[in-house]
């Protein structure tokens, strides 16, 4: 038994859709995101990058991948950079798997990974402004522009920040505007006057208040706070509402069922 | 550029701006050891960043401006180069070594002193140096001594002549080899190898040394003391830990204790299916040279010591301590660091090893006192959650010792002895590093791979390898059966190592297993699967002897039973004296106040922790129901974390702690008492059961040969038994660390205050019926519950004024038991709204804390406080009587509420109101009254202001 049997709360269907949360050194986000994705209906399997890279069929065989947050390989070279690097070796079985309209969601650590792998564009994500590691619950609304399915039934929801590498950092002056206009930025920090570029409520400094990106497609999205931290009854602060992070997770099983 | 075939890159972000004053820019420094290939630089170059945050260049020409660069000595960890080595030999390049720093720029014109200054502040010598290059200066002059030489060591032992010595000459062996064992111990040492008729070798004589210190046989806490005590028969205690803390646990027989004081980590039953683990520690001494990495791998060795009951991390505590932030640097003790500075580096210290690890830090505390400007504390504790009944224990003669994790490598030999010299660079770097810095991911593989061999039963018995590396490790799992280990077959990180260097290092991130033969091969391939390095380096025997070789010849043969029972018992002497009279200061006027209570919540101890907290993930693992901070504006300061620690049980475990050094220059006693008292009420007050709550102690005290110091501990640990047997509160794991002094440069030596953390572990039996600090809703009750007295002895108020006074409170602890348990009875059988204990501050800056935490009001009448008749104002406001605590309740249910509490005194004080005013009284005269946002503005005020971190 390890701890992901103690959160398993009800045995998945066997006909659950399969996910990978594909984890490397130092993932520490894989167990409480596999346990969101049962929640959600899908059938989780933590795999060790090194064991995908190994049998790469594990990818075909799955209809919907995340990567889930952490500090792989400690953050070294950059957050997420030498993960992608190891992930870079499925690069055409992973353009592959985001063409045949599978979802691929990327959580803090794995939005990093997924920006250096270019499977998300328009920026970067940099050392926070404050120039530390920040833990906090933050207010998130969807632009109106949002075309990603995987953000259905949200407008605005509580999630928690938890990085040291979160601030979103545009490629040109007028790419926020492109990711806009192209339904791409999926979340915005919001204060009570709607997006805000002050600290805390956007903890990191992020451009254009970005706190989440998807493809043109929908069907990839980096999310720099954590949903699978608000899916269990408790886990929300007074007054934000309990659980709101499964409503993504749903989201993907649902694509990941209609891909 | 440079020779010898290094070579190096310098890595600038896109928008870094130079320091406003200096002008200085800065750069990271990656630096190659391997002839520079185009193929090569080609690697290194696309492994160096992200174009669009920064870019980067071989550093190939001189500079036209100074360069200071600052690079870790060789031996010290560099886990980043290491990382960037092992990307590139998946890249097609083994083998190239990489060590990473910073390299920082100043314009031409800076005058050499300014620059040589800067250098100087900008490394930490302990770990690294700087080199400074002159404008035009050919670049990359220090970049090969960043690597540790190829050179290797003899492979034998050396015989250390010590029959025959006398006392004297024992004595100084002892010194100059710093095995810090007194002279009866080396005496009885000499008998031992008399008896065999030989002289031991140096591994023999550093692995007695490491097995019979302090730290690993708390000689202190098993010695026989005489004490002395004003109007007490002189008694003579035969051992602090079996007389106390162990008699308090056995008196309580707890039936869901499952491992108290026996194993890493204590243990207590959680539900039918699941144990929990706690253990706290400290890392003093290593912080107080280099907090980051004194920290840093505090918080890596308890995490050990829970995976060393094969349980899997998942909460962490710290408690801090430190100098006053705003100490002046001419108060600030010669080779110590700055409160500030030291604030900054062990913040950043556990916030880099939690986080990594993906632990999350859920409680703990901050305290800032003189006494801990030049030994800071470091308390670092670690939860565990694992399946009940696998929790392997029995080594069985001819498992293989199995060595997993990091390398060995010069690491914290002899740290605790050589960290009480000030250390110059290059001593430090012919030792290569006495101080450890920890790589969090090699833990984290470890953490990962350690619960899959555990479900397979694939080891027999496991320990963390801390103080004293493997000696210690291998020779106390050994202690039962003996061992024979060859010590060619330790992995080390370099060559050069002598024997005892590899049996001593006290390198990071290992465990040591006893494998049986027929899992070997299972065990080896769950282990290289995570990426964990294991190796067997030798065999449990059965023999009853403790057997190492080299290179084929033995370096050490010693008998186990001498090792773990031939200790001489220490007696020592202790006495305790009450300290003497002090006058009060006069009573506070009652127009004074409001600018009292501003000035408590604006207190370093009180005022919000927020700067540094929030550096911790304390969310992480998705388990923390009650946070760090609790309420609508995620300020409130909650009186203790609150767990799930399984998804689908019904239960959790709220963490508390309890400390108070003040109250122990009063009366060592009564700290004890409080300090109990104070981790209980703080895990009663969110919902957990008093009857089911297990604690955990840490004494960091001073010199223990001191009578006056060890009279105080005396005085502790009987506190510490007499509490916990009235409380049913049995003692499940504890730590010392003492020999916290320094000497001031007029040759005398100053003890810290002596210093008891309790740590609490208590469990919630329904997480629905957790309650939170802040006030709830407008119109319900407010109950004060516990009796409040003329306790203002220790305060914050009083030392806000200057005084410490002369009677530290008295826990009434029966008394004190009955209140806890009526309110644990009463959260489970009716909806109290919140509640907040009463601690530094005492009632007002609860109340204050629950009003400003809700952004609600309350009114309170303070001469309906119990007790409170007679009692000047300031005692009743901001005395700190223990056992209290400020209950709200819904109107309707206030009257079975005080039903409930029939039997301890209870009273109705006040109500909550919606006008968002915070007014206290007596009787119908308000003398107090602000706004909550002037309270909330004070208490958040030191979130960016005099704690050496911004927010």
């Amino acid at each position: 038994m390890t701890v992901l049997d103690a959160f398993a709360i009800a045995p998945p269907r066997t006909d659950a859709p399969r996910a990978i949360v594909l984890r490397a050194p130092g993932s520490n986000c894989d167990r409480e995101t596999a346990l969101a994705l049962e929640l959600a209906g899908a059938t989780a399997e933590r795999i060790h990058v090194e064991h995908l890279v190994e049998h790469p069929n594990l990818l075909e065989a799955s209809r919907m991948l995340v990567l889930p947050g952490g500090f792989s390989f400690g953050d070294h070279l950059g957050a997420g950079t030498l993960w992608a690097r190891r992930i870079a070796h499925l690069q055409d079985a992973l353009e592959r798997y985001v063409a045949s309209g599978r979802p691929v969601l990327g959580i803090c650590n794995g939005f990093q990974a997924l920006m250096k792998l270019g499977l998300l564009e328009g920026g970067a994500l940099g050392p926070n402004e404050s120039g530390h590691f920040e833990c906090r619950w933050v207010w998130l609304e969807k632009p109106a522009t949002a075309t990603t399915p995987l953000l259905a039934d949200i407008d605005r929801i509580a999630l928690p920040v938890a990085n040291g590498e979160g601030r979103f950092v545009a490629t040109a002056p007028d790419a926020v505007a492109r990711l806009t206009g192209g339904g791409m930025v999926a979340l915005q920090y919001v204060d009570a006057n709607g997006p805000t570029a002050a600290y805390p409520a956007n903890p990191n400094g992020s451009e254009g208040a970005v706190a989440a990106i998807s493809n043109r497609a929908g069907n990839v999205l980096g999310i720099m706070p954590h949903p699978e931290r608000n899916v269990l009854p408790g886990q929300a602060p007074q007054g934000r509402e309990d659980g709101a992070g499964l409503t993504i997770f749903r989201n993907l099983v649902r694509m990941a069922g209609a891909s | 550029m440079a020779g010898q075939g290094t070579w190096a890159v310098a890595v600038t972000s896109n928008e870094g701006a130079p320091d406003p004053v200096t002008q200085r820019t800065e750069a990271r420094l990656i630096v190659i050891d391997a002839p520079r290939t185009v193929e090569l630089e080609r690697a290194v170059h696309a492994l160096c960043g992200d174009p669009v945050l920064d870019h980067w260049h071989t550093i190939a020409a001189p500079d036209a401006v100074w360069i200071v660069e600052v690079l870790p000595h060789p031996g010290v960890t560099d886990a980043e180069g290491d990382s960037f080595a092992l990307a590139l030999a998946q890249e097609g390049f083994p083998g190239v070594r990489v060590r990473t720093g910073k390299r920082h720029a100043l314009p031409a014109a800076t005058p050499e002193p300014v620059v040589r200054t800067l250098a100087a502040a900008l490394c930490h010598p302990v770990v690294e140096r700087a080199t400074i290059d002159a404008p035009g200066a050919i670049p990359g002059a220090a970049w090969a001594s960043a690597f540790m030489p190829a050179k290797d060591a003899p492979k034998h032992a050396e015989r250390v002549p010590i029959l025959g010595l006398g006392p004297d000459q024992l004595r100084a062996l002892s010194a100059s080899r710093l095995l810090a064992l007194p002279v009866e111990d080396m005496l009885a040492v000499q008998s031992h190898f008399a008896e065999l008729q030989r002289d031991p070798t140096d591994i023999e004589l550093e692995t007695i040394a490491q097995t019979w210190s302090e730290h690993c046989a708390h000689r202190t806490f098993r010695a026989t003391i005489h004490h002395h005590e004003p109007g007490v028969p002189e008694t003579a205690i035969n051992g602090l830990l079996k007389t106390y803390i162990a008699a308090a646990t056995n008196e309580i027989a707890a039936p869901w204790v499952l491992s108290a004081f026996e194993d890493n980590a204590g243990v207590i039953e959680f539900g039918r299916d699941w144990e929990i683990s706690f253990k706290v520690e400290t890392h003093n001494h290593p912080s107080a040279i280099e907090p980051f990495g004194g920290a840093n791998t505090g918080v890596g060795g308890v995490v050990r010591d829970v995976m060393g009951v094969s349980a899997e991390p998942i909460a962490n505590t710290d408690i801090l301590c430190f100098g006053p932030p705003t100490l002046s640097a001419e108060d600030l003790p010669a080779g110590s660091i700055h409160p500030t500075e030291m604030v900054a580096g062990v913040v950043a210290g556990i916030g880099d090893y939690g986080n990594k690890m993906g632990i999350p830090t859920v409680n703990g505390a901050v305290l800032f006192d003189p006494g801990y400007t030049a030994n800071p504390l470091v308390f670092c504790g670690t939860l565990g959650l694992a399946p009940r009944g696998r929790r392997p224990r029995t080594v069985v003669p001819g498992d293989l010792v199995v060595v997993i994790g990091g390398r060995a490598g010069r690491d914290g030999i002899h740290g605790a002895t050589f960290s009480s010299e000030v250390l110059d660079a290059d001593q430090v770097a012919s030792l290569g590093s006495v101080v450890q810095i920890g790589d969090p991911i090699v833990e984290k593989r470890i953490a990962d791979a350690l619960p899959i061999a555990r479900d397979l039963g694939l080891y027999h018995a496991i320990t963390d390898c801390g103080a004293g590396g493997l000696s210690s490790a291998v020779g106390e799992m050994a202690s039962e059966t003996g061992a024979d280990i060859n010590l060619d077959l330790v992995p080390t990180k370099y060559p050069g190592l002598l024997p005892w260097e590899i049996w001593l290092s006290e390198a990071q991130e290992r465990m040591v297993l006893a494998v049986p033969p027929a899992s070997w091969k299972q065990f080896s391939e769950v282990m290289q699967t995570e990426g964990v390095e294991a190796t067997a380096i030798g065999t449990f025997t059965g023999t009853g002897r403790l057997v190492v070789t080299s290179c084929g010849a033995p370096v050490a043969d010693l008998d186990t039973t001498f090792l773990h029972k031939g200790a001489p018992i220490r007696t020592l002497h202790s006495t305790w004296q009450p300290p003497s009279a002090a006058a009060n200061p006069p009573q506070l006027a009652d127009h004074d106040a409001t600018a009292a209570l501003l000035s408590l919540l604006a207190d370093p101890v009180i005022a919000t922790k927020e700067g540094i907290v929030r550096r911790f993930d304390h969310e992480v693992q998705g388990r923390t129901v009650g946070k760090p901070f609790v309420g609508p504006l995620d300020i409130g300061p909650a009186d203790a974390a609150v767990l799930r620690p399984v998804a689908n049980e019904r239960g959790g475990v709220a963490l508390g702690n309890g400390i108070n050094p003040r109250y122990g220059e009063l009366d060592p006693y009564a700290m004890a008492l409080l300090a109990i008292d104070e981790a209980l009420r703080n895990v009663v007050a969110v919902g957990g059961d008093p009857d089911r709550t297990a604690i955990l102690d840490n004494f960091c005290w001073g010199n223990p040969n001191l009578p006056d110091r060890l009279g105080t501990l005396v005085k502790a640990c009987q506190g510490c038994h007499d509490a916990a047997v009235a409380f049913g509160t049995p003692f499940v794991s504890g730590k010392d660390s003492l020999f916290n002094e320094y000497r001031t440069p007029d040759g005398e030596t100053r003890a810290i205050p002596g210093t008891l953390l309790i740590s609490a572990m208590s469990i919630v039996p329904d997480l629905a019926r957790a309650v939170s600090m802040p006030l709830k809703r407008a119109g319900s009750v407010l109950f004060l519950l516990g009796a409040t007295s003329d306790d203002l002895g220790g305060s914050c108020y009083w030392r806000q004024r200057g005084v410490l006074g002369t009677r530290a409170p008295r826990v009434d602890l029966p008394t004190a038991r009955e209140t806890f348990r009526a309110l644990h009875r009463a959260m489970a059988e009716l909806e109290v709204l919140a509640c907040h204990d009463l601690s530094d501050g005492g009632l007002a800056v609860a109340a204050a804390e629950m009003a400003l935490a809700a952004g609600l009001g309350c009114l309170l009448d303070i001469d309906l406080v119990p007790g409170a008749a007679g009692l000047p104002t300031d005692a009743v406001l901001f005395g700190e009587s223990p056992s209290r605590f400020l209950v709200e309740v819904a109107p309707e249910h206030a009257e079975a509420f005080e039903l409930e509490m029939e039997r301890v005194p209870c009273e109705r004080i006040g109500v909550v109101t919606a006008d968002s005013r915070f007014r206290v009284g007596r009787g119908a005269t308000v003398f107090l009254d602000c706004s909550v946002d002037d309270l909330r503005a004070a208490f958040l005020t030191p979130i960016s202001a005099g704690m050496g971190v911004s927010a």
